[in-house]
């Protein structure tokens, strides 16, 4: 069952927006990239990130598969679903409705 | 649990491969493990995305299902009890049905057998099939056909004598003969010693050798391996046994089992081209077509019969356009072939259709018991939708409990599959010829029952899963669904359980209609403590000696009178012939003959219209007793007594008899037919010298006076043992059984309908209340207000039953409509009783009607007694 995690709404959508603009990344890359896009304020918790993706695997937003580099040990690398790009537009657009209800009451009151 | 290896290995695998890329990007190795946290725990975690977390949550709704049904103890407990019954009815039809019509023979590929019959018109110009031939006439037809198919001869399978010692140790064995190839036709191995060849199978009565079956060697020798060698006398031969058959099996005959097979070659009738006492098995070789093979059989045994019946000069011309017209029938017997098949097959459907009719009724009881129920547990529902189960997970929660009600149903009525259906089979025929059929409880019956559960869990468990699953959490919360929907579910489900039960009633009524009818026949004669002595002797006696045997048994204490006859009435055996009035052509109806003693008339209590009873010094031929309706055949109905009369024999010989007395009508063969006319003639029967002629044979019919029937019998076959050396009794039944033995099939369907339109009705009502005290729980809010608004008793109670009587209406009619369109399809099985007669729908309609009152009483008493304070109160 997945635990109430007040980020883990966001890491979904975070790790989904990721992988639309760059497909097949392992998930150290995804952890990354994740630091890089936000200006490192937002860091991962590494813990979370393993299980969060194959929740979502398992969903049937993202698919995976195993590649070999050329040091010959394999890696596992990560990509978007037809139904992942649904379920990111859906979450994108939900997020952008929540912060701005959240901006008109910070900026009322 | 499988993939669990694998799964972790790869996501240590991918861990690592994180951790390397993370060192190689800078980070220490260190902190960068520590980041990562615990691997086991990551791991578990992860696995517990992937690893079927379906498992858990089915024992999770197993347990909660448990919980549910122990919180309702007296619904479930009802509820379980009434689909046990039906479960087990249906399992234990499906084993009896499995074991005599479905399964095939434990031979090698036995959907390749079939039987031959021959169906003509017969002679007394009804259609009807045949299924003996003689051995000549088998030994051509095999020749004829070599190619296409290998015929195989067997014999009914007979309870005859046998002895291992002396004439003293006389006991019975089940004998069938069989040709020398059947076994390896069959594919069968022995279990000890040899099985029969084909050079055992040769020379008529050269092959005096036996084999048993594992069955009786297990019986009867404990499976003692010594038993190859040992002699017994059958018959006058002296056969030594060669070999034990197979395991499993027990003839070609369902309902019989056979102890001794004997080479056909060993039969008296082995050469006889009039004795048709072979029945053949044809095992069709593959891509060979039917009908172009039955028309070559045909045409051998046509020809066959040609030749023979030219020497038939006293036969009509049409009944001998009739005998050789005959089609032969290929008939598929992978199952075997034996009469109790034929008997049962209709029977027995009819059964299975009304049990299946009983287990609906439980399941649409039980389905009303869950709606009743989710109405309770909609809150409980929309909770679970609220935190997020999906609907699929609702199904699976609605469908576990159903599961657990379908689970102990079964296993309950398991225990009553496999107790009832021996009781049935004992049922199946008279005492004196048993039924054994072996009743295998195997995978089939087993994977019945399996299907039967889970078909049963969805019928009565989707529809409330379904609908669980589709609750709209603020609708429920908010205080119930619609529940006209539930109510309008519910209501249906009593109207068709009331169309089920009126049919299973009323075809019920009909199966006991039919039972009366045909016990209550006339026989024409009296039954009452009459005993039959089958009796047989060492060597031809005369007839005077039978006489004095019979003296002998007068002067014992109890007995009233004592006669000898050829065969019993009704007793199964006939004989019958054409005969010829003042030297006519031979007429077209055929007489029934028996031979009695003098006195026959009396001890079988059969009155004496005219004329004058037989005297000791009358004899064969001469003397003849005629009954009612052969006057009124063959003299026109009148007064017979004085006229002649001729017996033709068919090799032409002609038998004179002169008619002495006129009786009254009685039954010979069967209890359905139309009375026969039958001529009785002396069993003293003179040869062409003068001379009597001596018997081997015969039947003691002694008519008793004492209470003990059964005491008398034991004592009576000790004094025809000890009237004369040489006389023994082989076979002993009452009257009464005998009689009986023609409605044992009727007795069967009647007893076992109304057992079951019993519990049909039972459940029905039990439904009913069920429904009606929900609905009363329902509407208490309803009737409160109206009886504070001054409404009376009666209009209280009229709205709350209006409705779901006015189901149990729609649903009688229904099931009347049925029951009438079912008649079709169970005339075969009735007897007399006109389906349409108002008494056969009366009879159901006021049963439901009763029930219907009884069931509505406490609910609507209830309902009458509701205090509106204290429902409004409550609100």
């Amino acid at each position: 069952m997945p635990k109430p995690d007040s980020l883990q709404g966001s890491l979904d959508l975070l790790v989904l927006k990721i992988l639309s603009r760059r497909p097949r990344l392992h998930g150290y890359a995804i952890l990354t990239a994740i630091q890089a896009r936000s200006g490192e304020v937002l860091r991962v918790e590494e813990g979370s990130l393993y299980p969060a993706l194959h929740r979502m695997e398992e969903a049937g937003w993202i698919r995976a598969e195993w590649i070999t580099k050329e040091n010959g040990r394999r890696s596992r690398l990560y990509e978007l679903t037809a139904q992942g790009q649904k379920q990111l537009a859906s979450e994108e657009s939900r997020w952008l409705a929540v912060t701005a209800a959240v901006n008109r009451v910070l900026g009322t009151v | 649990m499988f993939r669990g290896d694998r799964l972790s290995r790869e996501i240590d695998e991918e861990l690592q491969s994180h951790i390397e890329e993370a060192i190689a990007q800078g980070r220490d190795p260190a902190e960068a493990r520590r980041a990562l946290g615990a691997a086991l725990r990551l791991r578990e975690e992860s696995r517990d995305f992937r690893l079927i977390p379906w498992l858990d949550s089915l024992r999770a709704d197993a347990i909660f299902g448990w919980r549910q049904l122990k919180k309702n103890k007296v619904a479930s407990a009802a509820a379980i009890l009434s689909l046990a019954l039906g479960i087990g009815a249906c399992t234990g039809a499906f084993r009896l049905i499995d074991a005599l019509l479905l399964r095939p023979l434990p031979v090698a590929a036995a959907e390749q057998l079939y039987a031959l019959e021959h169906q003509g018109i017969g002679p007394e110009g009804k259609p009807q099939t045949f299924d003996g031939w003689a051995y000549p006439a088998f030994q051509l037809m095999r020749a004829a056909v070599k190619d296409q198919a290998e015929l195989i001869a067997i014999s009914y399978s007979e309870r005859t004598d046998l002895t291992y010692g002396s004439e003293q140790d006389i006991e019975k064995a089940y004998r069938q003969y069989v040709s020398g190839w059947m076994f390896s036709s069959f594919g069968l191995r022995p279990a000890l010693g040899r099985l029969f060849t084909e050079s055992d199978d040769v020379k008529p009565g050269g092959h005096p050798y036996a084999v048993l079956s594992y069955d009786y060697w297990g019986r009867r020798f404990g499976k003692d391996p010594k038993v190859i060698g040992r002699t017994f006398r059958m018959d006058k031969n002296l056969y030594r046994i060669v070999g034990v058959g197979p395991e499993g099996f027990t003839g070609t005959e369902p309902g019989t089992l056979t102890d001794v097979f004997i080479p056909t070659m060993m039969h008296p009738g082995a050469v006889r081209r009039d004795s048709t006492w072979t029945r053949t098995l044809a095992r069709v070789k593959p891509g060979v077509a039917l009908e172009p093979l039955a028309a070559k059989l045909g045409a051998v045994s046509r020809a066959f019969e040609e030749d023979r019946s030219k020497a038939f000069t006293n036969m009509p011309k049409q009944e001998l356009e009739n005998f050789l017209n005959q089609k032969l029938l290929l008939e598929p017997a992978a199952g075997g072939i034996s009469d109790l098949q034929s008997d049962y097959r209709r029977p027995l459907a009819a059964l299975g259709v009304l049990v299946a009719l009983v287990l609906l009724i439980a399941c649409a009881n039980v389905a009303n018991l869950m709606t009743a129920q989710a109405a309770a547990r909609a809150r409980e529902m929309a909770l679970r939708v609220s935190i997020g189960a999906g609907r699929r997970r609702l199904v699976q929660l609605v469908l576990v409990e159903s599961a657990w009600l379908a689970l102990l149903a079964a296993a309950l009525g398991g225990v009553f599959a496999w107790w009832s259906a021996p009781l049935i089979v004992i049922m199946l025929n008279p005492a004196d010829n048993p039924v054994r059929l072996l009743l295998p409880a195997d995978w089939r019956v087993l994977g019945f029952g399996l299907v039967l559960t889970v078909g049963v869990t969805l019928l009565f468990g989707l529809a409330p899963a379904l609908r669980a699953s589709a609750i709209k959490p603020m609708s429920a919360m908010k205080g119930g669904e619609d529940p006209h929907a539930r109510r309008r579910l519910m209501h249906a489900l009593v109207g068709v359980q009331t169309a089920f039960c009126f049919l299973v009633l009323f075809v019920a009524g009909l199966f006991v209609a039919t039972f009366e009818r045909l016990s209550h026949q006339p026989t024409g004669f009296s039954a009452e403590r009459v005993l039959a002595l089958e009796t047989v002797t060492e060597s031809p006696q005369s007839p005077d000696n039978w006489e004095q045997v019979a003296e002998h048994l007068r002067a014992a204490a109890g007995v009233e009178s004592v006669a000898v006859a050829s065969s019993t009435l009704l007793g199964g055996w006939s004989w019958n012939n054409f005969i010829s009035v003042n030297g006519g052509p031979p007429s077209g109806v055929l007489a029934y003959l028996l031979s009695v003693s003098p006195d026959w008339r009396e001890t079988m209590k059969i009155p004496l219209i005219t004329g004058r009873d037989f005297r000791s010094t009358d004899a064969e031929p001469g003397a003849a007793l005629v009954n009612e309706t052969f006057a009124k055949v063959f003299f026109g109905g009148e007064n017979p007594v004085g006229k002649p009369f001729e017996m033709l024999l068919d090799e032409g010989r002609r038998i004179p008899f002169q008619v002495v007395g006129l009786v009254r009508d009685a039954r010979y063969r069967d209890i359905r037919e139309p009375i026969l006319p039958q001529a009785y003639y002396p069993y003293r029967s003179l040869d062409a010298k003068g001379a009597p002629e001596p018997r081997r044979s015969g039947i003691f019919i002694v008519r008793t006076s004492g209470p003990n029937l059964m005491a008398m019998a034991s004592i009576l076959r000790r004094e025809v043992a000890r009237a004369r050396p040489g006389f023994r009794v082989t076979n002993l039944r009452t009257q009464k059984e005998i009689n009986e033995s023609h409605t044992v099939r009727e007795r069967l369907l009647a007893r076992l309908a109304l057992f079951f339109g019993m519990v049909a009705l039972l459940l029905a009502g039990v439904g009913l209340y069920g429904v009606l005290d929900y609905s009363v729980l329902q509407r208490r809010k309803e009737i409160g207000i109206r009886m504070a608004l001054g409404a009376q008793a009666g209009d209280v109670a009229r709205r709350v039953t209006v409705e779901v009587f006015s189901m149990v209406l729609a649903g009688a009619l229904a099931g009347l409509a049925l029951g009438l369109a079912s008649v079709r399809y169970v005339e075969a099985l009735l007897y007399q009783v006109k389906p349409s007669d108002p008494a056969m729908l009366a009879l159901p309609s006021l049963a439901i009607l009763a029930a219907a009152l009884l069931a509505a009483l406490p609910p609507v008493i209830r309902a009458v007694q509701t205090d509106p304070l204290t429902v409004l109160r409550s609100e």
